[in-house]
């Protein structure tokens, strides 16, 4: 098998030049900021989309706690700017001015000590990527280390996000509770709130998801990427050939997890609030299914499913809210059932041998079959 | 925290908490005996679980209706009835879906998780469009209501006794079932050894949809018993998912007894816990420290020595 030398082959590329002039150009002249506003929140989505085909698609874990990450790095987020909403100029009604509206309300009366490192923009973008990461990392070696995987896997990462929900739900003086945090203003005094802030942020996001593509891409294209897939094949064999099977999949998941956690704290920045319906077992298998429906093996597909399910599920549950949950049980099945690689699958069994044969036609002979030998079957 | 009881006052409350766990200890042990068949045995993880639990409950809400327009002689006894009718129904819709959808995917445990949760987010919809979204209770007959006084401070609901012994009695028979019975030897050996349980002249895909329409006609049983101690909604089942798969892997996979043990440690830790904190953080402790006992010994906590 020949090792691909250019970053991106020729139906990447197009997939990226796709992307990119999608979301860089298409979007932002043609949808008003409201509709722009929407899509960067689906776009948050994207970035656990992405993790999932890394730790599910390449590696094989399919974990259902990815809401637990995108909960973690959206409440790290959420708590600068709350801080930073809940001067004592903008609090002084409040019979303990400069602590947050919800503390208040619940008679805590000093700011507790894990906030306090939170009035720190330095800190809190570190603790965006380093708390998720060591959380994923203390999950990942407890199970991987004693070979825990699969099915038990999913449904530990499971209670991980029921827990999780719980305990903000009912801490509510010290993280808001179920309202989660709302009235989010100001990053270092820049209003986040009007539409050129809006569209400002749409952007940041954009150039964070494709540099985040980089680096997955850069992973997939790497030896690493081939043994997770090695692993995801035959688990047994990667290790007797003398690799440590947990590492790599510790690292796999961790990578996941900052992804999460960079959608999420973009996701308290875009929309202006964060609160556990973003954390708990329902979002986070929602997330898997976007993955699911993009295609699991697929970086561009992921980003695509997690933009067309949310702009599905938008407009179906604007019009028809009854449909929606019928559409998207039906979606689950059939994605599982009939096309278990996704739109990507489906792309690349319909649609890509189509350009490919123009492409071939033009430098080789017509009727030259360019597709007969699958680039990724292993040889026994 | 004790201070400001006697001593004989905290042996009531201990006694009402151990009781009030036993309540839930039913619960769990009732939904689990499905999951742990369905999961434990054959490997597929049914996330649509509660919603068949709930299916019972709705079938028992809508006999006992239908006894009270009709029959409101017979009315104490709709009881008995309505279990059967929902152990029929969960079980019918189980096979059903056994055969659409899960014999598609025994090959690939994960993806059943996605498929069946599609499947319940169906299920949940459908009951809210047919029975509404708002949450139903049935009415109890006479002789349920009240409670036994064992001392001056001790009262135990008679509900709950009525669902504890039945849950005791739905054990027993499943455990006759899966250990006695030739049936339950089919079972166990297509689970060990697929291919050899075909040679040997087992109807594997048979002896499949039998197990699965039973774990999921156990669960409208649950759901049949859940409505004697609360009311149903479309998503109530969705609560108690969570718990019951930690209470199924907890216990070790395979294992009754141990899915019954943890189900019993579980619910008594909860409701031991409840008393002293909030019941948020009550629940969050329990299941800590089970998501913790799980990573130190993730075969739960009655493994089977079996070569794989």
């Amino acid at each position: 098998m020949i090792i691909n030398s250019r970053f991106f082959n020729r139906s990447e590329l197009i997939g990226f030049i796709v992307l990119a002039a999608v979301l860089f150009v298409i979007l932002p002249l043609s949808l008003d900021v409201f509709r722009l506003n929407l899509v960067a929140k689906y776009l948050t989505y994207a970035f656990v989309a992405l993790g999932l085909v890394l730790c599910w698609g390449y590696g094989g874990i399919l974990s259902l706690g990815q809401g637990v990450f995108f909960g973690l790095g959206g409440y790290c987020m959420a708590m600068f700017l709350k801080l930073e909403a809940s001067s004592v100029e903008n609090t002084k009604i409040q019979s303990t001015p400069g602590i947050p509206d919800f503390m208040d309300w619940n008679q805590i009366t000093s700011l507790p000590l894990f906030w306090q490192p939170f009035h720190s923009l330095t800190f809190t973008i570190l603790a965006i990527i380093l708390v998720p990461g060591l959380f994923a990392l203390i999950i990942g070696t407890a199970m991987f280390k004693r070979r825990v995987g699969g099915t038990y896997f999913a449904i530990i990462t499971q209670a991980v996000a029921a827990i999780l929900t719980i305990l903000i739900v009912g801490q509510q003086g010290y993280t808001g509770g179920i309202n989660g945090m709302t009235d989010l203003r100001t990053l270092k005094g820049w209003d986040i709130r009007p539409d050129h802030a809006k569209v400002i942020l749409y952007f940041v996001e954009v150039v964070l998801l494709f540099a985040c593509i980089g680096i997955a891409q850069f992973i997939r294209l790497t030896k690493l990427g081939r043994i997770l897939v090695a692993m995801r094949e035959q688990e047994d064999r990667v290790r007797f050939s003398g690799y440590s099977v947990a590492n790599f999949k510790i690292f796999a998941f961790c990578m996941a997890a900052v992804f999460a956690a960079i959608g999420g704290a973009m996701f308290a920045l875009n929309v202006g609030f964060m609160s556990p319906s973003f954390v708990g077992i329902v979002p986070s298998i929602e997330m898997v299914i976007y993955t699911a429906v993009g295609g699991r093996m697929s970086i561009f597909g992921a980003i695509w499913g997690a933009i067309l399910v949310n702009f599905a599920k938008t407009s179906l549950s604007e019009s028809f809210p009854q449909l929606w949950l019928f559409g998207l049980g039906a979606l689950f099945i059939a994605v599982v059932l009939a096309f278990p690689n996704g739109l990507s699958g489906l792309w690349a069994d319909y649609v890509q041998p189509r350009i490919d044969r123009l492409f071939a036609s033009r430098k080789r002979k017509p009727g030259w079959n360019d597709n007969s030998v699958a680039d990724g079957a292993p040889a026994e | 925290m004790f201070g400001d009881y006697s001593l004989g006052d905290l042996g009531s409350i201990f006694v009402m908490q151990g009781f009030a766990g036993l309540i839930l200890f039913s619960v769990y042990v009732l939904m689990a005996l499905g999951l742990a068949i369905i999961f434990g045995q054959m490997g597929v993880i049914n996330m649509a679980h509660g919603e068949f639990m709930i299916l019972g409950a709705y079938v028992t809400w809508m006999t006992s209706n239908v006894f009270q327009s009709y029959l409101p002689g017979l009315f104490s006894g709709y009881f008995f009835l309505a279990m059967i009718l929902a152990f029929v129904a969960s079980g019918a819709l189980g096979m059903l879906v056994e055969w659409v959808l899960i014999r598609h995917l025994y090959k690939r445990p994960l993806d059943t998780l996605l498929a069946t949760w599609g499947l319940s987010l169906m299920l949940q919809q459908a009951y809210r469009s047919v029975f509404g979204a708002r949450e139903v209770g049935v009415e109890l007959p006479q002789w349920m209501l009240g409670s036994l006084h064992v001392t001056d401070s001790i009262e135990v609901p008679i509900n709950g006794v009525f669902v504890m012994c039945l849950t005791v009695l739905i054990t027993l028979s499943v455990a006759y079932v899966m250990y006695m019975s030739r049936w339950g030897r089919q079972v166990r050996a297509v689970v060990q050894n697929r291919i050899m349980a075909g040679a040997v002249g087992i109807n594997t895909e048979k002896v499949d949809r039998y197990t699965f329409g039973l774990g999921c006609g156990i669960a409208g049983i649950a759901g049949s018993a859940f409505t004697m101690i609360g009311s149903t909604g479309p998503t109530s089942g969705q609560l108690y998912i969570v718990d019951t798969f930690l209470v199924v892997v907890f216990g070790g996979a395979a294992s009754l007894l141990g899915t019954i043990a943890s189900a019993f440690s579980i619910s008594q830790t909860q409701s031991t816990l409840e008393f002293f904190m909030s019941g948020s953080m009550a629940k969050v402790l329990t299941l800590l420290a089970v998501v913790g006992i799980l990573m130190l010994r993730p075969q739960g906590l009655f493994a089977l020595k079996v070569r794989k």
